[in-house]
């Protein structure tokens, strides 16, 4: 075990280098870009051995990582914003032909404008696309959740890629002390990839992804479908094993309850700025309110069973939201309120779009607000999302 | 190779009653790729017509290994796949088998990128000159004034890219055109390039009966003709050296070539041309001429 202070994007360089992986590839674009660099870095010095490849585009990053897994080859890749859309088809492709992959998208949002600063619109691009999305919170996480994301996406019982999203500059650009367990402990967990579900190699007459009845189209949807579910028990057993195995700490599987259950109300969220949120939480707690999050740190699967358990005996559940559905309520806000609306109303308020700094005093009146409504009687069922745009004069509805 | 040892390899590249139209160009080339290239050769097919000739499963219509790719991928996906290949030390030599809208439009920059970086990787691009699998419409690389369903009444009247000159000008170590109707020059030309490891190219000329609008049995036919009107010419660039084939070679003297519209009027996309539509394409074939014969005299080793 070692300790080091890393920014995220270095961690999940360090996480790529103890994976052992054999192609990198990747196409730069702020804030992914350290990633990338440090990778290039590591290769070179002859720290990992691993063919660095250099690429015109990004969707010849993620062709060209596919094409080396379906070699056989353990292959990552990492991207942002509008580099993760123009890779939009292959994601699809990469995903349906079920060959474990990991990618790292440090958030950044989608322009016009142009803008640097992160929200979720680009990571959620990719929700119905059979990649299992996880969100990290911290810099260790992002380091944790990349190693894991290997052991996961290659797992024979689910052969699906997997993406780290890590915000950007909140985390990527961030340095925090790192637990890092050692090359050889890791080598024992993540032996070198098997080459699953197929390898194609010369001699054998076998094609991938030709033409067929429409019926194998649904089939295979289906299948994909499948190993997503199970991919839920081997995200929590994983998430157990290597905490117990490094002496690491264990989040919670797919959330991490921070007073969640059993509160009255319960925010859910996800990403960086869940450090700022807990801090609002506890501070209201402190004044007398029952209140938990829950952080929602797999996006897909999504784990509607914790939510449905936390939300059990809750009051009201609040949704931030860093990315919205126009023409309906923020992504995440949907997604909650489709597994436990039916049984709680569901708050949702977007806020920090295209990066607004959205701190904890600004959580604190947030959630302030929401516990107020709902004691007023002004909650019920279903509303329309809340934007929380303090310039201009704090909520527009 | 010799048209007896490519009759008596066990790999056939295509097999018997694969969904190809009758005197398909692409069936007759990959007949000689899987021949040439037997048990080293892997293929990368972006969408096209050999996505829909190499079978609809539980079948195969072709008896080599395919990952089957998205339209402006495959350059790239070959490099991945070769590079896993050397990783766990397999031999193997990765084919991009496409046709001109993948590798000349949609896929350029793909194509370009994998060249650039020198990717030991063959593409094969099967042109038969335009987007025949979505019903023939024009292409980068569709002839002058061809009629496709995009250029339904007066046919192309865009520019016509030269992709193989454009591959020599990534100063990669081999490019080469071929033809289907000369089988044992392209197969010398892909044992060449099996020789060669990098990026290397070759662009084959495949004329397509329903898209060109000729007699099914005509294919072979209409892809001399192109070489003997000197409207398609058959060179190869490999160690800095530049030459126009022997096949190709008389027609360097324009009086030696035959007259175009003996090649043109064969086929239906070219019914609507006046005479002095075929002088103006007879001009742009001796400009080509004179270009290449240029490059010859530059890159002579
Ligand atoms: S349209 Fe032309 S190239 Fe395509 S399958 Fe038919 S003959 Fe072959």
């Amino acid at each position: 075990m070692a300790r080091r202070v890393l920014m995220g994007n270095t961690a999940v360089a360090e996480a790529v280098r103890l994976a052992g992986v054999q192609v990198v590839t990747a196409y730069p674009i702020t804030p992914q870009t350290v990633i990338v660099e440090r990778i290039a870095e590591m290769v070179e010095r002859g720290e990992l051995k691993a063919r660095y490849i250099r690429v015109e585009s990004e969707h010849s990053a993620l062709a060209l990582v596919y094409g080396a897994a379906a070699g056989g080859a353990r292959a990552f890749t990492a991207t942002s914003s509008h580099g993760l859309l123009y890779m939009y088809e292959m994601l699809w492709w990469v995903a349906g032909s079920r060959l474990p992959i990991v990618m790292a998208v440090v958030t950044r949002s989608i322009g016009p404008p142009w803008g640097l600063h992160s929200d979720h619109h680009d990571a959620l691009t990719v929700r119905d696309t059979g990649w299992i999305i996880g969100f990290a919170s911290s810099v260790q996480e992002a380091f944790d959740m990349t190693l894991q994301a290997f052991k996961i996406s290659e797992d024979r019982r689910v052969m699906l890629p997997a993406m780290v999203a890590l915000e950007g500059f909140t985390l990527s650009h961030t340095a925090e002390p790192v637990e890092m367990p050692d090359e050889k402990s890791v080598s024992e967990w993540l032996p070198p990839r098997e080459p699953l579900p197929f390898k194609i190699e010369p001699g054998k007459a076998f094609a991938v992804g030709n033409t067929g009845p429409d019926e194998v189209t649904m089939e295979l949807k289906w299948l994909a479908w499948r190993a997503m579910e199970r991919s839920r028990f081997v995200i929590r057993e994983t998430d157990l094993e290597y905490a117990k195995r490094f002496g690491l700490r264990s989040y919670g599987g797919l959330v991490e309850d921070v007073y969640a259950k059993g509160s009255d109300y319960v925010v859910v969220a996800m990403g960086a700025w869940c450090g700022d949120l807990k801090e609002a939480v506890e501070k209201l707690r402190g004044e007398g309110y029952r209140v938990g999050l829950l952080r929602i740190r797999y996006f897909r699967p999504f784990p509607w069973e914790e939510l449905r358990e936390v939300s059990q005996n809750a009051k009201a559940v609040l949704v931030i939201d860093r990315a919205v559905s126009i023409g309906h309520r923020g992504i995440l806000g949907l997604e909650v309120s489709s597994a436990i609306g039916d049984r709680v109303p569901v708050k949702n308020v977007i806020a920090g779009i295209g990066g607004v700094d959205t701190g904890p005093e600004d959580f604190y009146s947030i959630v302030k607000t929401f516990i107020e409504e709902y004691e007023s009687g002004s909650i019920e069922g279903w509303s329309i999302p809340e934007w929380y745009m303090p310039w201009m004069g704090v909520v527009s509805k | 190779m010799s048209l007896q040892r490519l009759a008596l390899s066990r790999i056939r590249g295509t097999l018997p009653g694969n969904p190809a139209c009758m005197g398909c160009p692409h069936n007759i080339g990959l007949k000689i790729v899987g021949r040439v290239l037997g048990e080293r050769a892997v293929l990368v097919i972006p969408a096209g017509c050999s996505t829909i000739i190499s079978g609809f499963w539980p079948r195969e219509g072709f008896d080599l290994p395919i990952l089957h790719v998205p339209f402006a991928s495959a350059p790239a996906v070959a490099a991945g796949l070769r590079a896993s290949h050397e990783a766990s030390g397999v031999d193997s030599i990765v084919v991009v088998w496409s046709g001109d809208g993948a590798a000349a439009d949609i896929g350029f920059a793909t194509l370009s990128g994998a060249a650039v970086r020198n990717d030991d990787i063959l593409v094969i691009v099967s042109d038969n000159e335009a987007y025949m699998n979505t019903g023939i419409q024009a292409s980068g690389t569709t002839m002058w004034r061809a009629l496709t369903t995009t250029t339904p009444v007066m046919g192309k009247t865009e520019e016509r890219k030269d992709l193989a000159l454009l591959m020599l000008m990534h100063r990669v170590p081999y490019v080469a055109t071929a033809s289907i109707a000369y089988p044992t020059d392209f197969a010398a030309k892909l044992e060449k390039a099996a020789s060669i490891r990098g990026f290397r190219f070759i662009h084959l000329h495949s004329p397509c009966p329903p898209g060109w609008r000729f007699d099914s049995d005509k294919t072979v036919y209409v892809a001399k003709l192109a070489i003997e009107t000197g409207a398609w010419i058959l060179w190869e660039y490999s160690g800095g050296k530049l030459s126009i084939n022997p096949v190709s070679r008389p027609y360097a003297d324009k009086a030696k070539r035959k007259p175009l519209a003996e090649y043109l009027k064969l086929q239906g996309r070219f019914a609507h041309l006046r005479e002095e539509d075929i002088k103006a394409i007879e001009e742009k074939i001796e400009a080509n001429w004179r270009l290449l014969k240029e490059l010859e005299r530059i890159y002579s080793g």
